[in-house]
């Protein structure tokens, strides 16, 4: 347009009204000062360390870590190689094995095929002895069977015992009746028998196999409670329940003791804390050393007991025996000794070769070349 | 008159286009020629859209009626406009405003809608309602529910900030008050009840409160002077006129009360400088125009009261119509993100197939056998893959990180806050600081390619002052500043006090009154002007038709020829105190062409004398040719020039009686020619300015902005292409581009009609090589200038027209426009098609063209323009743009680049609320770009990074996890740790080094300009990078499931107790990914306050705290369903070998990268790298900085004419037609009246003048 300029440069009148149009330009209060404040943090001062990966740092970082890591590694090498460990495989699938004719053993025979498989043991296992079974191709990590339970049931909670959570179909109820305890996983646990018997001179002496203390104080006692109501008879209280489907026997006779009966038996305890792999085993039985001066199983020969009530053959499983002492850092597994003394060792050859590498390029970072 | 002049030129096919003009007086509606065009042709005009028509200025679209004082007129149905079925609004909208989105009722709904419309957001609901199909819910609900609740919360509650402040500036603005007549008198009345047709009276320095016709004012004729600051950003008071008729009669309250004329006008449109209607009242009618319409946000000056009736309110005013459409922004990495996130969204999909594939095997293979896992449900394998394809992308969903949106959002207005808050772009004298006002568009400021800058206000501050004058050949004004003290002026009681001058020795001649040269030149500067004055509050002020003019006619009052006072024909001057009249006999104004002005004055020794200035060139050419002093003052020209000052000629001469009375003769008959008046005009004035006698020199400084040389020099260091946009004239933009060190000595300079004699070249030469068909992409990249030159492009907007072919397309679209057969229509199709990529490739070549300059100045360009500008570079180089500029005319350029940065503290707002990012001064942009910028890019990328990776490491796990479970879409961790881990355990840290970090600080960012390539060439971000982090995501995730598969899984625990059980792994794994994503961030940040530290060390206890509660006893009683892993963690993470398990994997994550970033930084420093290494030196080095002074000029130069002046015309015709004289000075009228100085025709002349060149 046509400027009007005003020489001086200031319009005559009212200056000071605060601006803000028709579509309103935020004018504010007119007075205050709109000087931001000078502090460190609205000035991004805050004070501050500026760590920079130079070779006085990185390289003996990688040294240190090297000459840390390769002593771990060796320390957990050697302890583990100096856990005892004797597996059996008693799935039977061999026509030689003594299992074998009870491969294919259904859920509900009676009385359950039994068979007895003798072992010797090279070596003594001088500690606590700790027995196992292991399945194989077991998916108790499959998403529907992990979801399959009722924990507030498991928890004794008395509603959720006579009406189980729908996500234990369809192992909810039978025949009208509520199971207890419910779902895929519960239904499905293992039942076999296995008994240790050290067989010195052709006498078989029983080994005397603990069977509490396998399972977490959390479970047996948080997670795993029996229903609560008048009196301490797991009968009545289990009243108006169905045993599940494949049970031989409903819960409340899992056991003698009533400590270790219902919901927190152990060995139930113990399958119900479902496995992460496919391949697992879980705790069955403790072997206590009884003197510092016997070792807790001599070596020998051992016969091992089997009662083969759990069927696997179907889906290709496999069924194992362990017996283990255990180390400081768990069972025997050379993989984490070899993995740290193989961390150890990269580490420090990457010391070298990065000290190597910086002392051909490490005068690069001069200011000379940065163009201003 | 200018518009008239430059539609011819335009229309001319084969004229040279002019470098004066502006192109054609657009707005950023429509173009004029397509309208003024169309207005003659006959027939139908095919438009589909209606709102074109509204734009015709013709008369038979006057279809906007207002009655005065009758409120009844509109209720006929002819004014009704059907909304929605059959109610029926009124088309003329109350004065209210709304600009709020949600009342109370509506904002839950409203704002949920709005939500839901963001793809991200609706893939979460999706989700939602995927999770509660029980066949396929593979999480629990609350893994999606509570982080996509946060997320709504979180938008919601900053929405209803917003609307809760929209709402309180409307209830501000419609509760303003002015005075309406109701029942006959005037009462106050709130700007909500104001409705068309209200006659309403205004008070000095009160806003305007809807668009309204000016009926009368207590000024002579009714003037009535506004400010438009708000509207257009121009500072000057413009003055409205009434119509005489309504001047005469309604000045009373009782008459406006009675007052009923009819209006008759356009529609409503956007278009500030353009109304056309009619006023019928009393059985005659009046035409109307812009003059006569106060608009809404402007603000009455000057002015005691005004009258006038409401033409337009509230939305309807043409500042609403104008504030409508705001583009919608959005950054690169914005776009690119989304890529990313549709990218991750397939390999989502692909992935959920693959694994459901793998399920449908597996189930063939193993699931079908296993009595075990018996559901009762008589599923196909192939069923069930997929089902599990679903439950999959449920399991997987986190890959596409639901917080993504929320977080980047959270980091850009933390960001935005830091430069709102940053003292050193803070500008004290205007108290104004920073202000981000988008606060989505950050990290793009690190990305500029492009500053398209406006010159006046923005690199100059508008504002011109009297530096060194060359009087007689003798140079004044020379005295270093900093030496002298200041000239004292107390002497002069007309002196106003501000004006700075440091050479004694003139003021000293001065009032020796030796020279009678000297007295000479400073009378001239006090009479050949068209300055008015004023004396309002006792205090003499002056309202020039340009700063220069002001500047010069300033310098002489300080100097003791003061211009009091001037009437139609005489001017009053005190001169060294002696106030003396004199006749004014004619003033031959300014114009671009002429270059010069002059008026002829009648001293009071009889004497008449013609007075002129101009410019150098025009000035030279018409000397007598006996000037003693052309040499010397030719070289201080030179100098002057060197200093970027910017000069005028003064000379005078006398004249004859008999001389003046022959040549008055042939003036009037050429003022009063009806045709080609200005042409004649012209001729005559040159007749008469001949044979001068050259005076001496004003050289005038057209200020500055503080650092504005170090600034573009530094942008230009960081890579940074700044072209000048303005609306200037060629002169000014280039004087300007020297002083601002854009334009070097050493620069060649390439002007229009070289540029379209390379671009003609190019294209007749890309022609022949491509055949007969131009459209055929063959590309041509060699540049158009040979060697290594520093070049600068200068050129005018009609250059820009005619090269861009934006004329030429209008002339076809013309002649095309009614097609008869279908044959001709395909014809003019293909016609118009070729035309089209004819155009593209000419578009293409001048893009390329001027990007090999390093400088562009695109002058005598008008806003649309500058926005076409803005727009070639984004499309042809898909580079980033940023525009700055502070008047209404920058609006479009601002809105249409990438970043509109607006400089605010003027009194203009226009340019501000359009604006992105707005602060005080023009080498704030520095701090802006180099240091908020590149810190928000890197922080924004090292973000974005990060969190892909940190998603990635979590996510895959589960796909893992996925070949050990049969692909049964089991998760790797515990629900909770799913819902919590985007949440809480990892998002603190990462948030914090996007508002945060910093690699290097801001002084070392300014001091490096090239530190901002980095962002300029995507380096940070890019899809490179973003596999990089999915890739680095996946291998953690591969370390953090396999080591402890290989350390424990297919062993056994320790106490034998605790065998490897699922809760035990969820667990450690969960607790390693924590470690190694928390201290990858640890590794990321390269600023570690305290808050980072506490963040990072503060997400692990946070982990720990949280999950040691989860899975404890108390809460599992409570809920023994919901929290399933009661023990899990006090009884895994006391075992040693869980925790010598998460150090491995923590090792093997975390050491390769760092040995990574160690050996890039050994072998490929990048300069941010060194920068921060020798940090310290730079830092010792910082305290003796100084800054490098550019105190070297350059030696000689070339001459070159260092004329310019922001003059377009003065307000010559104005003072010739008396009409804003004030009769109470009207004695001096009565003086003279019998010389011929009839130039004006009256007010259409004077008012016409305003609209054209608007």
């Amino acid at each position: 347009g046509k400027k009007n300029y005003k020489a001086d440069g200031h319009p005559s009148g009212g200056v000071g009204v605060p601006g803000g149009g028709a579509v309103g330009g935020g004018g504010g209060g007119a007075v205050k000062t709109r000087k931001p404040d000078n502090t460190a943090f609205k000035q991004q001062r805050l004070p501050a360390w500026q760590p920079i990966l130079t070779a006085g740092t990185v390289l003996p970082a990688f040294f240190i870590i090297g000459l840390i890591f390769i002593p771990i590694g060796i320390g957990i090498f050697v302890t583990s190689n100096n856990i005892r460990e004797y597996e059996i495989d008693y799935t039977g699938t061999e026509p030689s094995s003594p299992c074998n004719k009870c491969l294919n053993v259904s859920w509900d025979s009676t009385p359950p095929c039994t068979c007895t498989i003798n072992f010797t043991l090279e070596h003594s296992f001088e500690s606590n002895v700790f027995m196992y079974y292991g399945l194989s191709n077991f998916y108790q990590n499959h998403r529907r069977y992990v979801k399959s339970r009722d924990d507030s049931q498991l928890n004794g909670d008395n509603s959720s015992l006579l009406n189980p959570s729908k996500e234990c179909e369809p192992y909810r109820t039978n025949e009208d009746k509520p199971i207890a305890p419910c779902g895929a996983i519960a239904n499905s646990m293992f039942n076999d028998t296995l008994e240790l018997y050290r067989i010195d001179n052709d006498t078989r002496t029983p080994i005397t196999l603990i069977k509490k203390g396998i399972a977490w104080w959390t479970d047996k006692n948080v997670k795993f409670r029996n229903p609560t109501g008048d009196g301490n008879n797991l009968t009545a209280l289990f009243q108006g329940t169905t045993k599940p489907v494949n049970w031989p026997k409903p819960v409340y006779m899992l056991d003698s003791e009533p400590d270790n009966n219902g919901f927190i038996n152990e060995d139930f305890i113990v399958w119900m804390r479902t496995a992460a792999l496919p391949t697992f085993r879980k705790l069955y039985r403790l072997i206590e050393r009884k003197n510092n001066l016997q070792p807790t199983l001599q070596a020998g020969k051992y016969s091992l007991d089997i009662a083969y009530n759990y069927p696997v053959h179907s889906f290709d499983g496999r069924k194992r025996m362990i017996l283990s002492t255990i180390s400081w850092m768990g069972g025997k597994n050379p993989f984490l000794g070899i993995a740290y003394i193989t961390v150890g060792s990269i580490c420090f050859f990457l010391g070298v070769v990065l000290l190597i590498i910086h002392h051909k390029y490490g005068n690069r970072n001069t200011s000379a070349d940065i163009p201003n | 008159m200018i518009s008239e002049r430059d539609s011819e030129t335009t229309f001319e096919e084969d004229s040279q286009p002019n470098d004066e003009v502006v192109p054609y007086s657009d707005d950023e509606t429509e173009d004029e020629l397509d309208g003024g065009q169309s207005g003659d042709e006959p027939g139908p005009k095919q438009t589909s859209r209606d709102a074109e028509e509204s734009r015709d200025p013709t008369k038979k679209d006057c279809s906007w009626q207002v009655k005065a004082n009758d409120q009844r007129f509109y209720d006929q149905p002819g004014f009704k406009r059907t909304i929605f079925l059959c109610f029926k609004k009124s088309k003329y909208s109350g004065n209210a405003i709304k600009t709020y989105k949600y009342n109370p009722i509506t904002f839950l709904p409203l704002n949920l809608f709005e939500q839901f419309k963001r793809a991200a957001n609706f893939y979460f609901l999706v989700l939602l309602i995927l999770q509660s199909i029980p066949q396929i819910t593979t999480l629990s609900w609350y893994t999606t529910l509570v982080p996509l609740l946060l997320v709504l919360g979180i938008t919601a509650v900053k929405d209803l900030v917003d609307d809760i402040a929209r709402h309180r500036m409307d209830n501000e603005v419609n509760n303003r008050t002015c005075e309406v007549i109701k029942d006959g008198r005037f009462k106050n009345t709130k700007w909500k009840d104001i409705k068309v047709g209200d006659i309403i009276r205004l008070k000095k320095n009160t806003f305007i409160p809807a668009d309204i016709l000016l009926l009368s004012s207590s000024e002579p004729n009714s003037l009535c002077y506004v400010e438009t600051a708000e509207l257009d950003g121009e500072t000057n008071l413009k003055f409205k006129m009434a119509l005489e008729v309504t001047d005469r009669y309604l000045q009373e309250e009782s008459a406006l009360a009675d007052f009923d004329g009819l209006v008759e006008c356009e529609e409503p449109n956007n278009r500030l400088d353009k109304f056309t209607g009619t006023l019928s009242w009393r059985n005659s009618s009046y035409p109307l125009d812009a003059d006569k319409i106060l608009l809404r946000g402007c603000k009455i000056r000057n002015t005691d009261f005004c009258h006038g009736m409401v033409i337009f309110a509230g939305a309807d005013t043409k500042i609403m119509k104008n504030s409508g459409k705001t583009r919608f922004k959005r950054t690169k990495i914005d776009s690119l993100m989304n890529y990313m996130v549709y990218t991750i969204i397939v390999l989502l999909i692909l992935l959920s197939a693959g694994l459901a594939i793998g399920h449908t095997y597996w189930e063939q293979q193993i699931g079908n056998s296993s009595w075990y896992l018996y559901d009762a449900q008589d599923y196909s394998p192939a069923y069930r893959g997929f089902l599990n394809f679903w439950g999959y992308i449920i399991v997987l969903n986190t890959m596409v990180p639901i917080s993504l949106y929320v977080s980047v959002e959270v980091i850009r207005f933390g960001q935005s806050y830091f430069i709102n808050w940053d003292l050193q772009m803070y500008y004290p004298e205007k108290d104004t600081p920073a202000k981000a006002r988008t606060t989505t568009l950050n990290e793009q400021l690190g990305q500029i390619q492009y500053i398209f800058s406006d010159k006046t206000g923005t690199l100059t501050q508008n504002i011109m002052t009297f530096k060194k004058c060359c009087i007689n050949g003798q140079r004044y004004g020379e005295s270093v500043q900093s030496l002298c003290e200041q000239v004292d002026f107390s002497w002069n009681m007309y002196a106003d006090g501000k004006f700075l001058f440091y050479d004694h020795y003139l003021i000293e001649q001065i009032k020796s009154g030796k020279e009678p040269e000297i007295q000479k030149f400073f009378f001239l500067l006090a009479i050949c002007h068209t300055v008015m004055a004023d004396t309002s509050d006792g205090q003499l002020n002056y309202q020039a038709a340009s700063p220069d003019e002001g500047a010069l006619v300033t310098a002489a009052r300080n100097f003791g020829y003061v211009f009091l006072s001037r009437t139609q024909n005489t001017i009053t001057i005190s001169e060294m105190g002696v106030k003396r009249t004199y006749d004014v006999l004619a003033i031959l104004d300014f114009n671009s062409d002429r270059k010069r002005m002059s008026v002829i004055v009648r001293e009071s020794s009889g004497n008449i004398r013609l007075y002129c200035k101009g410019a150098d060139t025009v000035i030279y050419e018409r000397l007598h040719p006996r000037n003693l002093k052309k040499e010397a003052t030719e070289e201080a020209l030179d100098v002057f020039a060197n200093e970027t000052l910017r000069t005028l000629c003064l000379c005078y001469r006398d004249i004859s009686q008999d001389e003046f009375e022959a040549w008055n003769k042939k003036f009037t008959e050429a003022s009063l020619a009806t045709s080609h008046r200005d042409e004649a005009l012209d001729k005559v004035y040159e007749e008469i300015e001949k044979n001068l006698i050259l005076l001496g020199v004003t050289a005038i400084e057209d200020k500055l902005q503080d650092g504005v040389p170090e600034t573009i020099s530094r942008l230009s260091k960081a890579d940074i292409k700044i072209w000048v946009l303005t609306g200037d004239k060629k002169e000014t933009a280039e004087n300007i581009g020297f002083s601002c060190e854009l334009l070097t000595e050493e620069t060649a300079i390439c002007y229009g009609e070289d540029t379209s004699a390379l671009l003609q070249t190019r294209l007749e030469n890309q022609r022949n090589r491509a055949g007969s068909s131009p459209h055929s992409s063959l590309r041509m990249n060699e540049p158009f200038f040979q060697g290594s030159r520093d070049r600068a492009l200068i050129i005018t907007g009609s250059w820009l027209n005619e090269i861009l072919l934006e004329k030429k397309k209008k002339k076809k679209k013309l002649k095309l426009k009614f097609p008869r057969t279908a044959e001709e229509k395909k014809k003019q199709s293909e016609k118009r098609r070729r035309a089209e990529a004819y155009k593209e490739q000419q578009q293409k070549n001048f893009v390329d063209l001027a990007c090999e300059c390093r400088a562009v100045i695109c002058c005598r360009v008008t806003p649309k323009q500058k926005a076409m500008v803005v727009e070639l570079v984004k499309k042809y180089k898909k580079a980033i743009t940023l525009a700055i500029g502070d008047g209404a005319n920058d609006v479009n350029m601002i809105k249409t680049a990438h970043i509109g940065v607006g400089i605010s503290g003027q009194e203009g707002m226009q340019a501000v609320m359009s604006s992105d990012y707005s602060f005080g001064q023009f080498r704030y942009l520095q701090r802006l770009l180099l240091v908020h910028g590149r810190w928000s890019y890197i922080r924004m990328c090292k973000f974005l990074r990060y969190f892909f990776y940190k998603n990635f490491a979590f996510t895959l796990v589960h796909i893992w996890y996925s070949f050990f479970n049969g692909f049964s879409a089991q998760t790797a961790y515990e629900d909770w740790f799913i819902t919590l881990y985007n949440v809480l355990y990892s998002s603190l840290p990462v948030l914090l080094v996007g508002l945060l970090d910093q690699d290097v600080s801001d002084k070392l960012s300014l001091r490096f300009p090239r530190l901002y390539i980095l962002g300029q060439r995507d380096l940070l971000f890019n899809y490179k990078k973003f596999f990089l982090s999915l890739l680095h995501g996946a291998v953690t995730s591969l370390i953090i499931f396999f080591i402890p598969y290989g350390a424990y899984l297919i062993s056994m625990g320790q106490d034998g107790e605790a065998p490897a059980d699922y809760q035990s792994f969820a667990v450690t794994a969960a607790s390693s990914l924590i470690f190694v994503v928390n201290f990858q961030i640890g590794l990321d940040t390269s600023y570690w306050t305290f808050v980072n530290a506490f963040s990072v060390f503060g997400s692990i206890a946070l982990y720990f705290g949280i999950t040691f509660d989860l899975h404890s006893a108390g809460i599992h009683v409570l809920f023994p369903s919901r929290f399933q892993f009661t023990g899990t963690a006090p009884n895994a993470l006391r075992q040693p070998y869980l925790w010598l398990t998460m150090i491995l994997s923590i090792a093997i994550c975390l050491l390769p990268i760092v040995a990574q970033r160690f050996l890039s930084m050994t072998i490929w420093p990048l300069e941010s790298d060194k920068i921060q290494r020798n940090r310290r030196q730079y830092l010792l080095e910082e305290q003796q900085w100084k800054r490098r002074q550019s105190a070297f000029r350059r030696g000689v130069s070339a001459r070159r004419s260092a004329y310019a002046f922001s003059h377009q015309r003065g307000y010559a015709d104005l003072i010739a037609s008396g009409r804003s004289i004030r009769k109470r000075r009207a004695p001096l009228d009565a003086v003279l009246s019998g010389t011929g100085t009839g130039t004006g025709t009256g007010s259409g002349t004077g008012s016409g003048d305003t609209r054209d060149t608007g």
